[in-house]
């Protein structure tokens, strides 16, 4: 599926600066991330009662500085950016793969089939997300797994209305009635011919929702809903440094400030890659 | 600008001339380097003349005249001069030239179906042209699209106008577009591939059409296609292109008696003839054009030539006078 | 005919109210080429598409080896889908372009064959891919590289992979270049001759249509309106509809006439005559039988059928 088309769209993407600024910053904050803890002699969940609520410095080891409780907060933002960044992949891959086969089948079949199918997307987009997920959570208990998978099951709803609209406009096109003459079954017609042509806009979507879903992470994470203690996420420790904003604000400033940049460059490449797939190929 | 670049004097600007094309040169900017969609072009179109562009995909006839109108893409390169009534066109900025084209110089193109909004009725978008560009008030400029409409002979004018684009056929769409073109009395008309879109039966019914309005308006006409049948029953004069050139230029009807570039005598076995007594084979060039990314070698038509001898391949033809106000560019030319 | 390849009884599709094709039967023998000509929205597509089941039909029968095609089951049907085929007219639009064209030739293959190993694929995609004269080279390009002309010589490629027994036609080279037109017609003429293919050739043009039938069906509004060989319906033709026709094709020979035949006055699209003979609103020979009933396709000599009230008077005209 490297095609043509998937070439011009990236040299239309590297010929985007900001998008190519962004996508080199969100590299760049995955790897540190990962690879950031090593640097540092402290452990995630290690108390330094000696060092409580410190400020940021290079004296002590604490670079970024501690929390109340003497936790290094250096390596705590980059292990709640993993969590961050694994519930944005999780959540947005289910999202997106279930989005993706509920849309397609819906607009390719259409008929009473796409009407029951939509019927029931609009009746789960009226129910509100916070109360699906709070009923998941008690119902499964608080399993960050299952946070994940609530998540991106809320997610897929719009997923699922942009793929059946474009799968709609792709069913009168003169290539699918050449699959269909040629003998290709419905399934295989949906998976090899349908999907493939969709994943343009899909893929634009998904990277601009992961954004959204780290946001509504933190926010249940925020709301006591998500992560727990000791376990971290960046919204759970902008929630505690919330509460120190007065006497040590680097504890809301260092995760805060990760996490906005994050956001803000997923946003722009997101951008840049719609306008990559926009642009016609031929002149 | 290259002087005589093509082996010969280009037409005098003639202040008189509708449309004066000199040395055009169009080429395109693309990542994987330039393309040169026009190479070396000079035509002219006199007052109430009617030349037809004849040529396949990708000789540039129609660049030449989006050059014109100011239509190119944002990544295209113009070079050279295009004169309309004397005064220079190439290059100008939108604001003058607005107060040319669309009025004095119009274009219609292949497919009406884009160029017509699908929401707004007929009479409205008529209309809108008069209240915006003259100024008209509804009611005049109502009056006047029904004029138009007849003008273009559309039968049940005053119903046509409260209709939708899609309820119309081709045809009677591209009659629209027409009518559209002309309500601003150009003195030129630019027609691209109009007929491609349309039944061989319709064709006929429009070409008709644009005989009789430029008598009546006394407007020069500029037919593009790829078929010269359409060309050969409205054009006074036949310009032929190929590969972003000029391979041949004369008056119609001596082209169509006995062409004399290869070329042009291959495209005229084309044309579709229901009287052809060889029902084997379908008349038609082999191979392709060449593509216009790759540097020029000789002359373009060589590969596909009859003709052809090494000489061609190595030394590309100039276009060069002949007799009969013709011009030719052709190491081999058929002799008449 | 029982020992036609394809039997077509009064066909009809209707959307609504609107009849797009009205009691349409016809015969196609094996190897045979029968042409389909009208003008834009006669309906000649839309037949085509009902025969393949592309769009349902709302009556009639289409008999294609001993079956029914619009009777069977979706499976049953797909399964005979080997041997019609189809070739569409914007080349382009016809090609996946997320695949290359050797993935779109070989998708025929997958589906009838699957238990050809991936080189044996491999070598009859590169074998009909220079059967229709590209290079091997195209196998791994994708469709927008390249030209109408070749674009649809890979359609056809595509279409005759599995050597159906017919092929279809939709106006194939309408979207063409009159110069590379040619290319195309002499190519499915060789390709019927080394294949047996039987077409069935839409077009609205007549001259094509000339070189490439045995027989030549003529549509209007619809229905049919005259059925003849070849040669019989080019020399003498009867419906005053075919003619018109034939003499509507521009003739660089002649000098441009006066003002365009009348016989066209364009009708719009949608709207068809309820009762009669559709024609007769543009009919010089429209009398008043015409008004009340639409004629039947008669047969007025060997191979040569007309839907005329006024046939006999026509044949001796």
């Amino acid at each position: 599926m490297n095609g043509g088309l998937w070439h011009g769209a990236w040299r239309r993407l590297r010929a985007n600066p900001a998008a190519v600024a962004a996508l080199c910053i969100i590299a760049a904050l995955v790897a540190m991330a990962f690879v950031g803890p090593w640097f540092s002699p402290n452990e995630v969940e290690a108390l330094d009662w000696s060092h409580v609520a410190s400020d940021p410095g290079m004296v002590h080891a604490h670079w970024l500085g501690t929390d109340r409780l003497g936790r290094d907060l250096y390596v705590r933002t980059l292990a709640g950016a993993r969590v961050s960044l694994a519930v944005g992949l999780v959540a947005s891959a289910v999202s997106l793969s279930l989005g993706l086969c509920y849309g397609a089948v819906a607009g390719y079949v259409g008929g009473r089939t796409d009407h029951v199918m939509m019927r029931i997307i609009e009746i789960l987009s009226g129910l509100p997300l916070i109360f699906f997920v709070i009923f998941l959570t008690v119902l499964f208990g608080r399993s960050e797994s299952l946070l994940f998978v609530s998540i991106g099951a809320v997610g897929w709803l719009t997923m699922a209305r942009i793929v059946r609209g474009q799968a709609l406009s792709l069913r009168r096109k003169e290539f699918i009635e050449a699959a269909v003459a040629s003998g290709a079954s419905s399934a295989r017609i949906i998976f090899k011919h349908v999907v493939p042509n969709v994943l343009g806009p899909v893929i634009v979507y998904a990277t601009l929702s992961v954004p959204q879903i780290i946001l509504f992470e933190s926010f249940l994470s925020f709301l006591g809903l998500g992560i727990q203690e000791p376990h971290a996420s960046l919204g759970t420790l902008i929630a505690e440094g919330a509460g120190e904003i007065e006497a040590a604000p680097w504890i809301l400033l260092v995760p805060g400030v990760f996490l906005t940049m994050l956001l803000l460059c997923l946003n722009i490449f997101g951008d840049g890659l719609r306008d990559a797939f926009d642009a016609r190929e031929r002149r | 600008m290259r002087p005589g670049g093509a082996g010969i004097s280009p037409p005098p600007a003639d202040a008189a001339a509708a449309l004066c094309v000199t040395n055009l040169e169009v080429s395109y900017a693309r990542p994987d380097g330039t393309v040169a969609a026009v190479r070396d072009v000079s035509l002219s179109v006199g007052p109430r003349e009617c030349i037809g562009i004849v040529g396949e995909s990708g000789s540039g006839k129609t660049q030449v005249f989006m050059a014109a109108m100011g239509l190119l893409a944002e990544n295209a390169r113009a070079r050279g001069s295009v004169r309309f009534e004397g005064a220079e066109i190439l290059g100008l900025a939108p604001h003058p030239l607005n107060r040319v084209r669309g009025s004095r110089l119009t274009m219609i193109f292949q497919d009406p179906m884009t160029s017509l909004t699908p929401h707004l009725k007929i009479g409205v978008q008529l209309a809108e042209v008069l209240v915006a560009h003259r100024g008209s008030s509804w009611r005049e400029a109502k009056r006047e699209a029904l004029e138009a409409l007849e003008r273009v002979r559309v039968p049940e004018p005053q119903r046509r106008l409260r209709q939708y684009p899609h309820e119309l056929s081709g045809g009677m769409r591209q009659r629209v577009m027409i009518a559209m073109s002309l309500l601003g009395r150009p003195s030129l008309l630019i027609a691209d591939e109009p007929t491609s879109a349309l039944d061989v039966t319709v064709q006929a019914q429009i070409i008709d059409l644009l005989r009789m309005l430029r008598v009546e308006l006394g407007m020069a006409v500029a037919l593009i296609s790829h078929d010269l049948g359409v060309v050969a029953g409205l054009a006074d004069r036949i310009v032929v292109m190929y590969a972003g050139r000029v391979v041949e230029s004369a008056r119609a009807g001596d082209l169509l008696r006995s062409a004399r570039h290869p070329y042009s005598a291959l495209l005229l076995q084309c044309v579709p003839n229901l009287r052809d007594a060889r029902l084997e084979r379908m008349p038609c060039l082999p191979g392709q054009p060449p593509d216009p990314a790759a540097p020029e070698r000789g002359c373009a038509f060589a590969p596909r030539c009859p003709r052809a001898s090494e000489r061609c391949a190595r030394e590309r033809p100039a276009l060069r006078d002949l007799d009969g106000a013709a011009q030719v560019a052709c190491h081999h030319p058929l002799s008449p | 005919m029982s020992g036609a390849l394809l039997e077509v009884r009064d066909l009809c599709v209707r959307f609504g109210a609107f009849a797009a094709v009205e009691d349409v039967s016809f015969d196609l023998a094996a190897g045979e080429t029968v042409g389909l000509v009208g003008e834009s929205g006669c309906g000649k597509s839309t037949l085509a598409r009902a025969i393949l089941r592309l769009i349902p039909a709302s009556g009639g029968s289409v008999k294609w080896d001993g079956a029914d095609l619009l009777e069977l089951d979706a499976a049953a049907l797909r399964r005979r889908r080997r041997h019609v085929q189809m070739v569409f007219q914007d080349p382009l639009a016809s090609l996946d372009p997320r695949m290359t064209v050797g993935e779109s030739l070989a998708e025929p293959l997958e589906i009838f064959e699957p238990a050809l190993t991936k080189p044996e694929r491999r070598s009859r995609t590169l074998h009909m891919l220079e059967r229709v004269g590209l290079a091997a080279e195209m196998l791994h390009r994708y469709p927008h590289e390249f030209s109408g002309g070749q674009c649809q010589r890979i359609g056809i490629a595509r279409a005759m992979m599995l050597r159906p027994k017919l092929l279809i036609c939709d106006e194939p080279v309408s979207a063409l270049d009159v110069s590379i037109q040619g290319q195309i017609v002499n190519l499915l003429r060789d390709l019927q001759g080394e294949f047996g293919t039987a077409m069935l050739f839409i077009s609205h043009n007549l001259a094509v249509v000339r070189h490439l039938s045995h027989r030549v069906l003529v549509m209007y509004a619809g229905r049919l309106v005259e059925a003849a060989a070849r040669d019989a319906l080019f020399a003498a033709p009867v419906h005053p509809y075919t003619c018109a026709l034939l003499a509507a094709v521009p003739d660089p020979a002649r000098a441009p006439a006066g003002t365009a035949q009348d016989a066209f006055a364009e009708s719009p699209p949608a709207g068809r005559v309820r009762s009669g003979c559709a024609y007769r609103g543009r009919c010089a020979y429209a009398a008043a039988a015409c008004a009340l009933e639409a004629p039947g396709l008669e047969q007025i000599g060997a191979q040569h059928a007309v839907a005329c009230h006024r046939r006999r008077e026509l044949v001796y005209s």
